[in-house]
């Protein structure tokens, strides 16, 4: 195996004084799906926003496909094919559906209607509701539309924090369904879950993050059969 | 160097500057200024106390500013027999109702539930109400004004000394400001702001209209000043004139630098007793509390602490401080013109500056803040004109050249504005930061 | 009792009157709700932009009509706006490089850049004294009517004369030309929808790869656009004083607020609100009156409502009122 196509590694910095990421590694493989998963507060979201540029890091490096692309904003590495899904406001709630995949799509000077097509073809859904405004829709739809806005910018690496939050049993199934599928055209993809035991079923890697530190690191498979996780992070 | 020492130099750097003028300019010109910093200083106070302490954005300062005027007009010019004969009484009457149709208005707004029976019954309900009002109240305001009006045509005042005003001036620019703050405060920093200027802008029309109240744009003049002694009276004392002689000076210049020391003395006296207990007020429990509150609001909230009623409290108690500044201006000119308080940017935005000069939150810098403020005002204007004329000098004489001269007062504005944009950016905790 | 008459009153002293103006506030509060939707603070620099970008035309005004260049019966100032316009966004985007930037990229409290704003007001109010006095102006020239009260009534044979000045009607035209531009620009372009979405959501803005710096230049040239037009318009119309248009920013923010800050519909809607009800309490209907009723019950007073004098207060109860019921507005704004 060759370096993983993005890597955030040994991440060291926080939003203030204090630091809340400590010696921080996540990483995935080209067309892999690799799963962070934690407590909550344990910094998943942090350690995602920092390989996204979005705080400033205090040691530490991210590279993308190789590149040092540690000092980049978030807008460049939109550029350089990366695409994030925020845990919270995820979507412009004022705006259409087709306007925020618009939106997504906002660095591109070619014509994306291919790519709306085949988004609208991944969540149908949304086409349906194309001139609804994102506001008025439910939880598991928006979640849908973030995704969407995020697929716009035909991203070589997508990155979703907590895509299922706040989703149904049978809506939560439907979309790690499409994640697999996301995947499947190539697209690496960097997912916090907490929903671990689905996550990591889906899991090429897997990462438990504790107090902003890597506890465990290994395959899904392999951190699904550890019983130290099973017992401490699964629920036995 | 520390806090102490700092405030130290300052204000010795601020002493030194007003010596400068009355050393370099004359000691006349010197003590209006002084005497206007004086007041503005206090003004400055009372803003302090609502911004700095409790983050609070008044920017009806001009109102409750002019408020304060008025209370002394009313305090203090003579009994009006003939306005009380001819409708004083019921020109009062009138307002006990307006007052009672606003409560009454208020108490069925609260026991009506909502609905258009409510809508339509507070309408009809007001309607009536203010119709009784004027039915009441406009022949009287005519009858009051058609008296000796080019006089007075007002309903006169109290005839009593100036100085109960202070108190009067106090209460009249608490009472606005406890109405403004009940409907604005909770709500978004800067609505308050707007709800402000508007209530500002409100009170100063009011002032300007109702000439049975206070001669509208005719404006009150000859406004006693007592204690504070006349210029003229003076210059026949025989005392005074062999004071005059042994000092050498000119009798008139005397007189004048005589009164103006006389105002600065009573102007500092108050504005010490204001900085005192506002200094208090900051170390007790309360002042600490207030910046608590200030500094995190969702946490003193969640620690059982009334932010509300916190906030509304300093923000009547910034007021009150405003309108005795009101009245002292009143006092200092012997004139009430209500139309000179529509300047919101001399008497509302500058304060400001003055206090973000000064440093927000630190009392004794809004003093400070507000003496050099006022220096580089007053002196624009005078020192202004004669820098234009200097720079424009090479241009050849016409219209454009005495234009700029002419326009030489307003560069003040852009000063005082540069100024402020440069401390914010610079050193935003201002000359004397908070401690 | 003569409905005609009755309308024709209506028409001279309320309706034309407050659509005018509502048309000017409406643009007005569409600068200070562009702002505060984008740079998330309210404006109070807003009423001396107007005024700088007025006097800016004027004084290209006065240059054309002593050049000779005029407007056929249109008023010159319209040829000399496009000018103005850009002479005035010109400052804004050096305030904004030079002031507004700093505290953007501190992120800075939204009431530390409301007393910016308030030094910026100075500045601005300083230069406009400078360049062009504090007098009142009157700049309209050209046709002062499209229909005069005398031809009306000689029309007609009614007894009220119908007066429809040119300058109404200009403002009409021109706000309604300006405000479909804004919409077509807002909802239609790809610069548009980026500022919309910046002004929806800042950090998933970021995200997509809107530049914000680009969506805040955009912004204030269209502020300036705004302005200067609104102030040009409510010159022509009634005259140029800068303290007049300081005074503006009441009816302004009154206008914004109820429309719902950060919402442009709101803002044309409060616009017309503001001046419908500021006009309509401040008319002496007895006139009105004096054709509809029988002769009996007309009354003797004036019925008027309030003074001219009080028309601040009226903006003010409308404020209050918004405040104290729906304090996001009419059309939800949005609540930093
Ligand atoms: N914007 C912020 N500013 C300051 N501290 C923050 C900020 N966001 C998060 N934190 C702190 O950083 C720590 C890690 O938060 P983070 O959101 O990364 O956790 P998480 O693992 O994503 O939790 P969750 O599972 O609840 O989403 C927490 O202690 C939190 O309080
Ligand atoms: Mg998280």
């Amino acid at each position: 195996m060759g370096a993983p196509f993005l890597i955030g590694e040994k991440m060291t910095g926080g939003y203030g004084a204090a630091d809340i990421l400590h010696d921080c590694t996540i990483a995935v493989e080209k067309g892999e799906i690799a799963v962070i998963v934690g407590p909550n507060g344990a910094g998943k979201s942090t350690a995602m926003k920092a390989v996204f540029g979005m705080l400033t890091l205090r040691h530490g490096q991210v590279r993308l496909d190789g590149e040092d692309i540690t000092a980049f904003s978030p807008q460049a590495r939109v550029a350089k094919g990366m695409a994030f899904v925020p845990q919270t406001d995820n979507v412009f709630l004022s705006m259409s559906v087709e306007e925020n995949l618009e939106m997504g799509a906002f660095l591109r000077r070619d014509d994306i209607r291919p790519t709306m097509a085949r988004i609208y073809d991944l969540f149908p859904v949304l086409k349906e509701k194309r001139r609804q405004a994102a506001g008025e829709l439910s939880g598991g739809q928006r979640q849908q539309v973030a995704v969407g806005r995020a697929l716009m910018t035909q991203p070589k690496v997508l990155m979703l924090d907590e895509p299922t939050a706040g989703v149904s049993p049978i809506v939560m199934d439907e979309l790690f369904d499409r994640i697999i599928e996301i995947s499947r055209t190539g697209i690496s993809i960097l997912m916090v879950e907490q929903n671990a035991r689905q996550a990591l079923n889906i899991a090429d890697k897997g990462y438990v993050l504790v107090q902003g530190a890597n506890r465990y690191t290994d395959t899904g498979e392999a951190l699904l059969a550890d019983p130290d996780v099973r017992k401490t992070f699964l629920g036995g | 160097m520390n806090g102490r020492s700092r405030s130290l130099w300052v204000l010795a750097v601020v002493g030194l500057l007003y010596v400068a003028v009355g050393v370099l300019q004359s000691w006349p010109l010197a003590l209006t200024i002084l005497n206007d910093g004086l007041i503005v200083a206090i003004t400055a106070l009372g803003v302090n106390m609502q911004w700095g302490y409790a983050g609070l954005f008044n920017v009806g300062v001009s109102g409750f500013f002019a408020l304060g005027g008025l209370a002394v007009v009313l305090v203090s010019m003579p009994l009006d027999p003939q306005a009380w004969s001819a409708g004083t009484p019921r020109l009062l009457v009138a307002l006990v109702i307006l007052a009672l149709v606003i409560f009454a208005a208020m108490r069925l707004y609260r026991v009506l539930g909502a609905g258009w029976l409510r809508i339509v019954s507070l309408i009809v309900f007001i309607g009536v109400g203010v119709t009784v009002f004027r039915t009441v109240f406009n022949p009287a305001a005519k009858a009051v004004e058609a008296i000796n009006a080019a006089v007075t045509g007002n309903i006169g005042g109290l005839g009593l000394p100036v100085p109960f005003s202070f108190i009067v001036a106090a209460a009249f620019a608490a009472a606005a400001g406890w109405a403004v703050a009940k409907i604005a405060l909770g709500l978004r920093s800067d609505y308050l702001a707007i709800a402000t200027l508007g209530i500002g802008q409100i009170i100063i029309s009011v002032l300007m209209n109702e000439s049975w109240l206070d001669r509208g744009v005719k404006n009150v003049v000859g406004i006693s000043r007592w204690p504070v002694p006349e210029e003229v009276r003076l210059q026949k004392q025989p005392w005074f004139i062999d004071l005059a002689h042994t000092l050498g000076m000119h009798l008139t210049t005397t007189s004048t630098v005589f009164v103006g020391l006389c105002f600065a003395a009573l102007f500092t006296a108050i504005l010490l007793v204001i900085l005192l207990l506002a200094e208090l007020s900051l170390r007790s429990p309360w002042g600490r509390m207030m910046r608590a509150i200030r500094d995190n609001e969702v946490a003193a909230e969640a620690m059982g602490k009334d932010v509300k009623r916190r906030h509304l409290q300093v923000f009547v108690l910034g007021c009150a401080v405003i309108g005795i500044a009101g009245a002292l201006f009143v006092m200092l000119h012997g004139l009430f013109s209500p139309v000179n308080y529509n300047d919101a940017l001399r008497y509302t935005f500058l304060i400001w500056s003055m206090v973000i000069l000064g440093g927000s939150g630190n009392n004794l810098g809004s003093v400070l803040g507000a003496l050099i403020i006022m220096l580089i005002w007053d002196e624009a204007g005078s020192v202004g004109p004669h820098l234009f004329a200097l720079l424009t000098s090479p241009l050849a004489d016409g219209p454009l050249k005495t234009h700029l001269i002419n326009s030489a007062v307003e560069m003040r504005l852009p000063a005082v504005g540069l100024v402020l944009l440069l401390v914010l950016r610079f050193s935003p905790k201002g000359l004397l930061p908070e401690r | 009792m003569n409905i005609l008459d009755a309308i024709v009153v209506l028409l001279n002293y309320v309706i034309i009157p407050a659509t005018s103006y509502g048309a000017q506030l409406a643009l007005g509060a569409l600068g200070v709700t562009l702002i505060y939707g984008i740079l998330r603070f309210s404006n109070f620099a807003h009423g001396d932009t107007m005024a700088f970008g007025t006097a800016v035309t004027i004084l290209i005004t006065w240059a054309f009509q002593a050049a000779g260049i005029t407007f056929g019966p249109l008023p010159t100032a319209l040829l000399a706006l496009p000018l103005g316009i850009a002479v005035t966004a010109l400052v804004l985007l050096f305030t904004d490089r030079a002031v507004y930037r700093f505290y953007r990229r501190k992120k800075a409290a939204p009431v530390i850049l409301v007393i910016v704003s308030m030094g910026v007001m100075f500045v601005m109010n300083g230069l406009t004294r400078l360049i062009i006095g504090v007098q009142d102006q009157n700049f309209a020239d050209g046709q002062r009517f499209i229909i005069n009260a005398f031809q009306f009534r000689k029309m007609t044979g009614l007894a009220q004369g119908l007066a429809l000045r040119t300058t109404s009607v200009i403002t009409l035209l021109t706000a309604i030309i300006v405000v479909a531009a804004l919409f077509w620009f807002l909802n239609h372009t790809r610069t548009g929808k980026s500022m919309r979405a910046f002004a929806d959501n800042e950090d998933l803005a970021l995200l997509s790869g809107i530049n914000p710096e680009r969506v805040v230049t955009v912004t204030w040239l269209l502020v300036a656009g705004l302005a200067t037009t609104a102030g040009v318009l409510y010159g022509l119309d009634k005259s140029f004083m800068p303290f007049t248009y300081f005074q503006l920013l009441l009816p302004i923010f009154a206008a914004a607020v109820v429309g719902g800050l950060g919402n442009p519909l709101g803002a044309i809607v409060g616009g017309f609100v503001v001046a419908f009800s500021e006009v309509m309490s401040t008319y002496a209907w007895r006139m009105v009156a004096a054709y509809v009723l029988p002769r009996s019950l007309v009354p003797g007073g004036l019925m008027q409502l309030l003074t001219t004098d009080y028309k601040f207060a009226v903006s003010f109860a409308i404020l209050v009122a918004v405040l104290l019921f729906k304090p996001t507005g009419i059309f939800k704004g949005k609540s930093v």
